[in-house]
This record gives C-alpha cells, structure tokens and sequence, in this order.
C-alpha cells in the first residue's frame, strides 16, 4: 500500500493560518437506523464512541464518528484500517438492514491550524462559524465557496475539511486564497 | 470659486498633505479629504459634462447621491471608470480624469448638443427607432453613442482581489449617525449581537456637522463616547466604510466593505462583499435632501445646501465667496449661518415661503443676512460657473426684480428620508404631505419567514427631520430590534438631543410657481441623465401616465445614481401634469444595490483558477504532463486525446484507435458515476428505475442497463454489476453520476420511503481504468495477481482480486467492441495502477487513449452515448433498444408515458447508420436531412439531423448515426443533407452497427 497517494500527497501552506492535506484518512459512510442499539453497538465498536447527536461529531483514541444525516454516520479510522473496520460492521449488523462503505479515497482532508480557522472558513460558508453557532463537538455539511464541504473544529485552534477528492486541489487553493496573510476580517 | 478655508474641517488633518491629479494637473489635499472636498479647494469646480447635452457639471452633493461628479480613478488595472468624487476618499498619488467629454473638459464639441436639445426631447431613443427603420442602425445610433456613454471601459484585467464574508448577527444597524449609533448602543447593552456598519469613514453622520447637542454635550463628543462605549462591549462590532447595499428575504443583508480604496498601500483585498443573516436590521440611513427645480439648476456652483455645509464644516471648504442659499425650509438657514460664521457672504436668502420665522431664519436675521421671503430664482445666469441669479417672485412667472451677483448657490427643497433599504425587500411608504415625502410605514414593513417585519427604521430615515425625535425613534427600535431578537431589555435610559425648533416646510414643486416652458426647458430634475421638467411634461403630454413607464420614457431615475436626487421631484411634476396626486402617482421601485457597488466584490474570490471547479481524476496530472488535450465532460476535464509532439490533433486520435484496435490502449474512466444500491428491496428498486430487468442478474455479473423518466424518456446508461445479494453497484454516465444518485433518492424518499433500500454515491472512490484491445489480457497477465483468463472472467463478468499488488475488481465490458477490461482500484492506488499498467504493456505497444477515441470506437460498433442520440425526447425504443425493454415487469419508470399513442408511432425519429458517398468526406455534425420539394422559401422538408459523425480509422470510412423520421424503414435510402454554401452532402442509410456485428472481436 506504500504507493497510495492522498489529493495533494501532503501539500501544506502557511499564511494567516496554516492549511495541509491531512493525508490519507479512513472513512467509512454507514447507513441504518441510528436509533437501532444494535447499530450502536457496532458503532461503539468499531471507534469506541458513542452514537453522536444530531450534527453531532465525537472524537475518541480509535478514530471518531459523526452524524450526517437522520440515517447516515461518518466513521473514521486509520486509513489502512477502513476496509477492516467495514468487515466489522457487516459482521456485527449481520441481517440488519444498513449500508457500509469504505469511501475513504473519495475524500480529500485538509487540516487547518491556528487562531483565524473559522474567519477562513466564514469568506465561503454561508453558515454560523462563531464558536456559539458551531460549537466544538458539531459538524457542519456545507458549501465552501462553490463546492460542497464538511467541516469541524476539534478546538479553537484547529478544524478539519473533508470534500470530494476529485475537487481537492480547487479546495486547497480556495483555502491558500482566504488564507492570504493580513485578509481575516476580526469579525469572529 | 471655491477654495479652501484657514480655520474649521473637523475630519481633516492638515498637518498631512496628499498630492493627487485630476486631469493631469497636479492638486494638493489633505489627509480626510474626500476628491470631491478636495478637488473644490483646488478651485475645480468644473468636473465633467453631462450624458446627453454634455453640460459642463460640477458637485453637487456631497455624499452617495451626486450625480454630476463621475471621474475614472486609477489606471490600467485599477482603472476604474465612473466613480463619485463624493465618496471617493483621497490618497496620495490618486489620479483622477474626468469622463464624456471631448477633446477637453472645458471645450467640449458635444456640447453641441446642448444646441441641439430640442432634437433630442424624452423618448428621444424610441422615437428614432420607429422611422425610418434604417436610419437607427446607420445614422443615428453610431452618433448618439460616439458622444455619448459614461466613463470607459478599462482595458486592463482587475488587478485587486475581492472577497465575501459570511456573517450571522442578532441586529445589524445600518448607518453610523447619531441614530444608527442610539440604537447599536440600545441592541447592544441588551446584549444582542450586534453589527454596526456606516458607508463613510466618520461616525456621527450630518448630527455632527449640524451642531446638534445631545445630554447637553455637542454632538461630536456624544458620538465619541458612544463609538467607545460600543467598541467596550464585545457583542457589537463596529466597521465604518462599509455600506449596507442591500436587504433581501428573511433578514438578509448586503455589506460593501472598501478596505483599501482610501489606503491601496495596505494591500490584501480590496473590497469585502459581506453576506449577513440577522434576526432584525435597523435602517439608519439618514436623509437626501432634494433640489429646486429652477432654471440653470444645473450651472456648476450650484449646490445642495446641505453638502454646502459640509464642506464647510466638516472640510474646511468654501464653496464660493458670495452664496446664495435658496431654500423652502428652515434647515437651509443653518447653512447660512455657517457660512457668515465662516467669514464668508451670504449676499440673500430666498425663502419661498411667505413667512419665515423661526427659530433659525430669526438668528439669520439677527447676524444681519438679508431674508426675501415669498421669493425665487428665477434663473441662474452663468454657464460654467454661476455668476449671478435673477430674484423673482415664487408666486408668479419668473420676471426679474433684481440680479443678485454671487458665485454659489446653496438650494434646499426639503429632505427626502432614505427609504431603499426599507423598500427593497417589500417595506411599504406613506406620503406626508406636510414635509413633501415619503416615509416608511411602519404597519406595512418587509416580512420574514413568521410573517412579522424584520426591518425597523430608525431617526430621520423613519421620517423624523429634527434631531430630538430622530434620536428618540432610534433609541425605540434599537430597543425594540433587540427584543424582537430574543432579548431581555435594560432599564430604559435615552440620550436626548436638542437643536433649533423649524418651522414648516412648504412644498416647491416649481420654482417660481408659473415658470415659463423656456425656463423650465433650462430645468434640471435628473442632472446625470440630463432630464429636465421639460421632458416629464412632455412624457405626461404623450400619455404615459405610469411613473414607472415615464421612467424608462425619459430616463429619469436609471443614471448610476438611481434617482437618489431626482425621484421625488420628478414624482411631482408629472403628478402635477397628470393633475394627480403624488402618493396617487406613486414611487418606482428601490432595488439594491443602494449605491453601485464593484463588480469584482460581486465575483468575490471566483476568479482565474478560483472561477469555475474542475474535477480531476486521480490520473489528470499524468494526463496533463502526457500531451492530454482536455475537453471538458460534465465538471471534470478528460483528455479528448494524448498528442504526440509534431502531432495533430485528428493524427492523434487516429493513432490511437488503431493501436487500440490492434494492440492495446489504456483508458482513464474514472469519471464514470458509480453507485452503490443495498437493502432487501434493492432488486426491486434497480427494476423500477432501469427499462431492463436488474433482480434476476446473477452475483458476479453485469448488465447494461437504461434510465428513464417518468415521461418515457432516456435519461442515463450504464453497466450494472451484482456484487452480493443484496447489494448493486450502478454505473452510470461521467456526467450522470450526482443526477442520477439524487434521482434515486428523490424516489427512495418521497415515494417508496417504505423500501428497504441505501444508496452511495462512490464514484470518486475508485479510479477505473480501462484496458482495451486485442492484447489487454497479455497486459494484465504480465501486471500479475489475478486469473482474467476467458473461462474464469467471461465477457460480462467481474471478479475481484489483486492486480499488480493493487486491490482491485475486474470488469469484463467493452464499449469498443474490443476484447476489454474495466479495472476499478482505491483512487489514492489510481496512478499507481496506470503506471503499472504502462510498463507492463510498454513491449505490447500500450498507449493511452482519449475520449475522441472512445467515442469513434463506439460510434463503429453502433453504441449510443447519453447527450449525443438522446436531447431529452428520445425514448429507447427510437434507438432500436427495444430488446433492454423488459415485456415481463409490470412498472418501471418511463413504461406507461412509453406506451402512449405518440411514443408508439412508427413515423418517430429513429436511429440509423449513415454511409457518406464520398467515404472520405464527414457530415457535420447535426446536419439535417431534408426531403420533398422545395418551398417558395427555398426550404425542404427535415427528416432529421446527425447525432454522432466521425471518420473512422479502422474503416477507412465515415460514419454516422442520425435520427431519422421512420429510419428503421428507410434502410438503403440515400438522403440528403443540405450543408453550407449550397452543397448538399449524399449519405445512404444503413444498420448503425458498421464493424464486427458477431460480436467476434470482445469474444477471445
């Protein structure tokens, strides 16, 4: 698997924040009934978490789930681990009806880093990215400019992108542009 | 003439000098000077010629609504042509030129026009249109647009950068006067998110300039304290040179931030588009005060009084030695009084009121400026600038009774609250009379989602024209905006503002009264489009009794100010005309922006690379680097071929048909949708949504399939593979794949939600590549990992394995009629794969192949491509695919529309094979057939058009398919296709599949 390459294979800029491709990271689209503790159960152990709440996103040692839609969660492992973890999945929600899926090299993950992340992200979502209107611990599915986006922040600090691979490279250059030092605008 | 002052200018600093040009001549300003300020103490008070009659022009106002003072700022790429002096700041090394005049600003031959004006009377345009019909196109329209058009078009790209911001507040305020920073204050000490934003770069707005006094403090000081007080509380956000452009539904507003067009050295973007969501906007915008409408109204030197000030006050400009305020208010006094405070002369006041006393005409009166009440200007008398005005009577017609030398006039009609934001989104007016304006309602605001109005309007935009109630009304809706936004109110603590007491205003419509039609021929309603009380009289005259058709008649109101100075004033002379009452004659439509703003914050970051996404392959930057000539499918780029250097385009294509045809050739079809469908009902639904039967394929099979709508029309194509057995994997078009994974959930929502089934969208999970012609299994043997031998992988099977240490699944399909494998690897193993596959094929004569390739391929074999036979009205059986029509399944979508008599007609347009005569010529594509005799029109009858043309390589032919009425009946005939300049290529009609119909080809 040596030759598995991400979107940008690690590209990083640095200006008013830092942006990177996060590299290759695990992602597997589960859909069920999410009020099912069978589906639960196997949730909890695929990442160790328990089931989000609505736009709710959990981060644990083992990888992290977030909520998607009313019938679909996110889960995320170690990239090499995607297609293990959607074994298990099958296994453990076995007659059940559910959907799993490894879509991890459909994706492209960009981190951000530092103090202006949501100041970036606010030049092209058009929702709430105070830290009231997307408090840690939620996820947004959004549009960053023209393109359709997830998006979170694991602390004041730092927030994850996720968007179609096929739109990554636009994605990091859309990023790079709203980063350009000396552009935030000190609203947030 | 105008100049600077020694003393006053509160929001200059003098110590910092800019040079700047206007015309080239080089000019000195100061840091806070507005190129409007700055250009008047300079002595320029000529700056431009108008559109029509190219009248020499100078300021007029001082703020957004000017109309005259246009000039082109900067040059190459930041040129930027039509932009107002007035609220352009000044910066060092501004440059500036004036526009619409040649060969110079002072001599100007279109002024001709002006000679000429009563040839170009309102309705001009549509009166020149109507006879002779020649003469527009030739004679007129070259002339009037070689003089006319304002400002020119820059020549070079934008070099700035722009940029949106999305924000989400509680209460947005509009201006930054003394109302909108009451109300910010009330909203904020409850504790609602609050941002306040005004267009100029000074808080306090005209409170300041007027010597309000607000809790016994001037008005300066208030505002000062304020501004800290609002700066201390971390809920509000202040930003001044930022306009509120524009209210739109449900609480959304338009902000235009200009962050460096005072300052181009900070770099960084210029403008910021801020897209703002708020539960309540308050509007505090404030006041225009309107003009009089008397002759040579027009003449530079003849000011709003109000600006006057000003540029006294706030400037330290003088407008002219000797001014001459006219007035039908009280307010035109305080500019009087400023300017004998000044030490400048105010030679008369004329009042066209019969009685002016009080409280300000008295201080006039008592600092010895002489009062004419009951009286007016006649006319103004000079032509580039003002040199004296003829007084007379506002009772009768405009006889002199003395000329009064002066080289200002300052003139004030009243004040017109600014109601745009207000209305744009639906808020409703009501006139008052007693103030001659229009003034929200507040029962009939513009409403939300809940029905209840999400605009409050505060101070003099509410229609409150003295200090005292302005600040009261805005405390209210600060307070009230706060609450409606959910929160809890404070005690109840107002800031009280006091200034002198006024009198009534008195309406003046025309002045004098009876003016003559010569006088009001020289009167100017519309200054920028040149319309004149004239013109409105004339439209009236003509029958155009709706103000919005007497708009676009005489243009008055659509120049680059809106109307913001001639709406009212023009409302009343044509109500007048029309013997109708204003409010019964009514506004036309306030529509954002409130003042133009820059067509680079509209494209924000949407630019160059930025401007349009483009979908890229895992293999797109080998393709980039490999001579890939891209053509654009769907979003995504495919290389229509991989040019060799020396090599043509059409020499590419051919070589790779045949090395694909006669070796091997490697394909990217990544593109391809791919979509997982799951659940115990996923059978069921594969055989509602496809023509053909899905439930009854076997696990590690594929099947072609057709989509339809619900009309019966051919939507989508592709191979479905039965992965387990509850689970499917659709392919579908490159360009289909998020249509039709959205079709698929429209249906598994909202009609069968009760259908066990999931679906996924994959496409971009894999990158699949194609491995096509006779030697692609050597390839794939000699890649290593996976038995794709004829007896383990059939044609029209799958498997899934390892190839070359990848994981992967092999296809056995083939859209080229070639022995071929579609192989779909994890995309981040994509390009790993393709290079794979490169070298394992490099003794074999592998070469890569572009879609142009695919396509002729397909094309030889009779295979149809979704978007090239199908436009939305093909039905599958048009295209002889009646045999994917399943006969067994009692629904699927398309089956009952396709059953319907037109559907079924024998005389459709249906798919056949074309043969050229010439082998080597090639029809254009969408060239029609015609037949019958000719028409006296010289027109036949269409049959019907080329789909797909193409010469083919492998044959040594052209080939195309066509949809042909009743085709399928036609074979042998020869039709005719009509196609430039009088040729008519011949081709016969024949079955569309041209090679290989056995099917021997794809079957070792």
């Amino acid at each position: 698997m040596s030759d598995a390459v991400s979107v940008l294979g690690g590209a990083a800029f640095s200006g008013a924040i830092e942006v990177a491709d996060a590299g290759l990271c695990g992602m597997v689209t589960l859909r069920g009934d999410l009020s099912d503790p069978k589906l639960a159960a196997a949730v909890k152990s695929a990442v160790g978490l328990t089931m989000p709440a609505a736009r709710g996103i959990k981060e644990g040692t083992k990888g992290a789930v977030a909520w998607m839609s009313p019938d679909e969660l996110l889960l995320m492992v170690p990239h090499e681990t995607a297609d293990a973890c959607v074994a298990r999945l099958d296994k453990a929600l076995a007659g059940s009806h559910f959907l799993a899926v490894n879509v991890s090299d459909a994706r492209a993950v960009f981190t951000l880093t530092g103090a202006g992340c949501r100041e970036v992200l606010a030049k092209g979502a058009p929702v709430d990215l105070s830290a009231a209107g997307l408090p840690i611990g939620e996820i947004r599915r959004t549009r960053l400019g023209q393109i359709a986006v997830a998006f979170w922040a694991g602390s004041e600090t730092e927030m994850r992108v996720i968007c179609f691979r096929s739109v990554g490279a636009h994605v990091y250059s859309w990023l790079c542009n709203a980063a350009q030092k000396g552009t935030l605008p000190g609203f947030l | 003439m105008s100049t600077r002052l020694a003393n006053q200018g509160r929001v200059i600093d003098r110590s910092k000098a800019l040079d700047f040009t206007f015309n080239g001549k080089r000019f000195k300003g100061f840091q806070g000077d507005t190129l409007a300020s700055a250009l008047l103490a300079n002595g320029q008070t000529l700056v431009g010629r108008s559109f029509k009659y190219h009248r020499p022009r100078g300021i007029i106002a001082a703020g957004p609504e000017e109309p005259n003072a246009l000039v082109g700022l900067g040059k190459d790429g930041k040129f930027e042509p039509n932009q107002r002096v007035t609220t352009t700041e000044l910066f060092k090394g501004l440059t500036s030129t004036s526009q619409n005049h040649w060969p110079s600003l002072e001599f100007d031959v279109g002024a001709v026009n002006k000679m000429m004006s009563r040839f170009f009377p309102a309705g001009f345009y549509y009166k020149t249109f109507m006879f002779p019909r020649f003469a527009w196109k030739h004679v007129f329209e070259p002339i009037v647009r070689g003089a006319a058009g304002l400002g020119r078009v820059p020549t070079h790209r934008d070099a700035d950068a722009y940029e949106y911001f999305y924000a989400h507040v509680d209460v947005l305020v509009v201006g930054g006067g003394i109302a909108g920073l009451a109300a910010a204050k009330q909203a904020g000490l409850a504790g609602a998110k609050v941002l306040l934003i005004e267009q100029t770069a000074n808080w306090g707005g005209r409170g300041v300039v007027d010597g309000v006094e607000i809790d016994g403090k001037a008005a300066d000081d208030w505002v000062s304290e304020t501004v800290r007080e609002l700066e201390a509380m971390e809920n509000v956000t202040l930003r001044n040179r930022m306009m509120g452009a524009g209210v739109y539904d449900h609480g959304y507003a338009l902000g235009y931030e200009q962050l460096s067009d005072h300052a181009p050295e900070l770099g960084g973007p210029r403008h910021r588009l801020w897209r703002i969501r708020c539960k309540r906007i308050v509007t505090a915008t404030g006041a225009i005060e309107r003009p009089l409408s008397f002759a040579g109204n027009d003449i530079p030197g003849v000011m709003l009084a109000g600006a006057v000030r000003d540029y006294a006050v706030n400037f330290g400009v003088s407008v002219g030695d000797r001014t001459v305020v006219v007035t039908n208010n009280d307010d035109a006094y305080r500019t009087a009084i400023a300017l004998v405070n000044a030490g400048l002369t105010v030679p008369a006041i004329i009042d066209a009121r019969p009685v002016a006393d009080g409280e300000l005409p008295e201080m006039a009166r008592r600092m010895g400026i002489r009062v004419e009440t009951g009286k007016a200007i006649g006319k103004v008398i000079g032509n580039k600038k003002v040199q004296s005005v003829s007084l007379c009577v506002q009772a009768g017609e405009g006889a002199s009774l003395e000329e009064i030398k002066c080289d200002a006039v300052a003139m004030s009609g009243g004040w017109s609250p600014v109601v745009h934001l207000w209305s744009h989104c639906g808020g409703k007016l009501n006139w008052d009379a007693a103030n001659g304006m229009f003034r929200p309602d507040a029962d009939r605001p513009p409403t939300g989602a809940d029905g209840v109005g999400f605009v409050v309007v505060a101070g003099t935009a509410n229609g409150h024209l003295q200090a005292g109630a302005a600040l009261a009304d805005a405390h209210a809706a600060g307070r009230r905006a706060a609450k409606e936004a959910g929160h809890k109110l404070g005690p109840n603590v107002a800031s009280v503002a006091t200034s002198e007491g006024e009198n009534p205003m008195l309406p003046v419509w025309s002045m004098p009264q009876g003016a003559s039609k010569k006088l009001r021929m020289k009167t100017w309603l519309d200054f920028q489009n040149d319309v004149k009380v004239s013109d409105v009289r004339l439209a009236a005259q003509e029958g155009y009794e709706s103000v919005e058709h007497t708009k676009r008649y005489t243009t008055l109101g659509m120049a680059s100010d809106q109307g913001k100075l001639s709406n009212i004033n023009g409302l009343a002379v044509l109500a007048d005309a029309l013997n109708s009452e204003i409010p019964q004659v009514g506004t036309t439509t306030f529509r954002p922006p409130y003042h133009p703003i820059s067509f680079g914050a509209i494209a924000g970051e949407a630019r160059g690379e930025l401007f349009k996404p483009i979908r890229k392959s895992p293999i797109h930057d080998w393709i980039a680097d490999n001579g890939g000539f891209w053509e654009p499918v769907a979003d995504w780029r495919r290389p229509y071929c991989f040019q060799r250097d020396g090599e043509t385009v059409k020499g590419a294509v051919t070589r790779e048909i045949l090395n694909t045809r006669q070796n091997v050739g490697l394909l990217d079809a990544s593109t391809l949708g791919k979509i997982i469908v799951r659940g115990p009902d996923a059978g069921k639904f594969l055989d509602m949504l496809y023509t053909n039967m899905m439930s009854n394929l076997k696990i590690g099979k594929c099947r072609y399939g057709l989509m339809c709508t619900e009309n019966g029309f051919l939507s989508d194509d592709g191979v479905v593979a039965r992965l387990s057995d509850d689970t499917f994997l659709c392919h579908t078009t490159s360009g289909g794949s998020d249509r039709i994974h959205a079709w698929m959930e429209e249906w598994l929502q909202t009609e069968w939600w009760d259908w066990k089934v999931y679906t996924a969208n994959v496409t971009e999970q894999y990158a699949q590549i194609g491995v096509v012609g006779p030697k692609a299994r050597q390839v794939l043997e000699a890649m290593g990992g996976m038995d794709l031998s004829a007896e383990a992988l059939p044609f029209m099977g799958f498997v899934d394995g390892e190839i070359a240490g990848i994981k992967a699944r092999a296809y056995r399909i083939s859209f080229s009629g070639e022995l071929s494998y579609e192989i779909a690897v994890p995309a981040s193993q994509g390009l790993a794969f393709w290079n794979a596959a490169l070298e394992a094929g490099v003794d074999l004569g592998i070469q890569p192949y572009g879609t142009e390739a695919l396509h002729v391929m397909r094309a030889e074999k009779g295979f149809i491509m979704i978007g090239d036979e199908t436009d939305g009205t093909v039905i599958p059986q048009d295209l002889n695919l009646g045999w994917a029509i399943s006969k067994k399944k009692t629904d699927f979508l398309g089956k009952r529309a396709q059953l319907r008599s037109f559907m079924q007609n024998e005389d459709r347009k249906q798919l056949v094979g074309l043969l050229t005569e010439d082998p080597q010529t090639v029809l254009p594509d969408a060239a029609h057939a015609v037949e019958g005799p000719k028409r006296a029109n010289g027109m036949q009858n269409i049959i019907g058009h080329v789909t797909s043309t193409y010469y083919s390589p492998t044959l040594g032919h052209s080939i195309a398919m066509a949809l042909i009425k009743g085709g399928s009946r036609r074979m042998g005939e020869v039709l005719s296709f009509p196609v430039a300049e009088g040729k008519v290529i011949r081709a016969t009609v024949v079955d569309p599949v041209f090679l290989d119909k056995e099917g021997a080809r794809q079957n070792v």
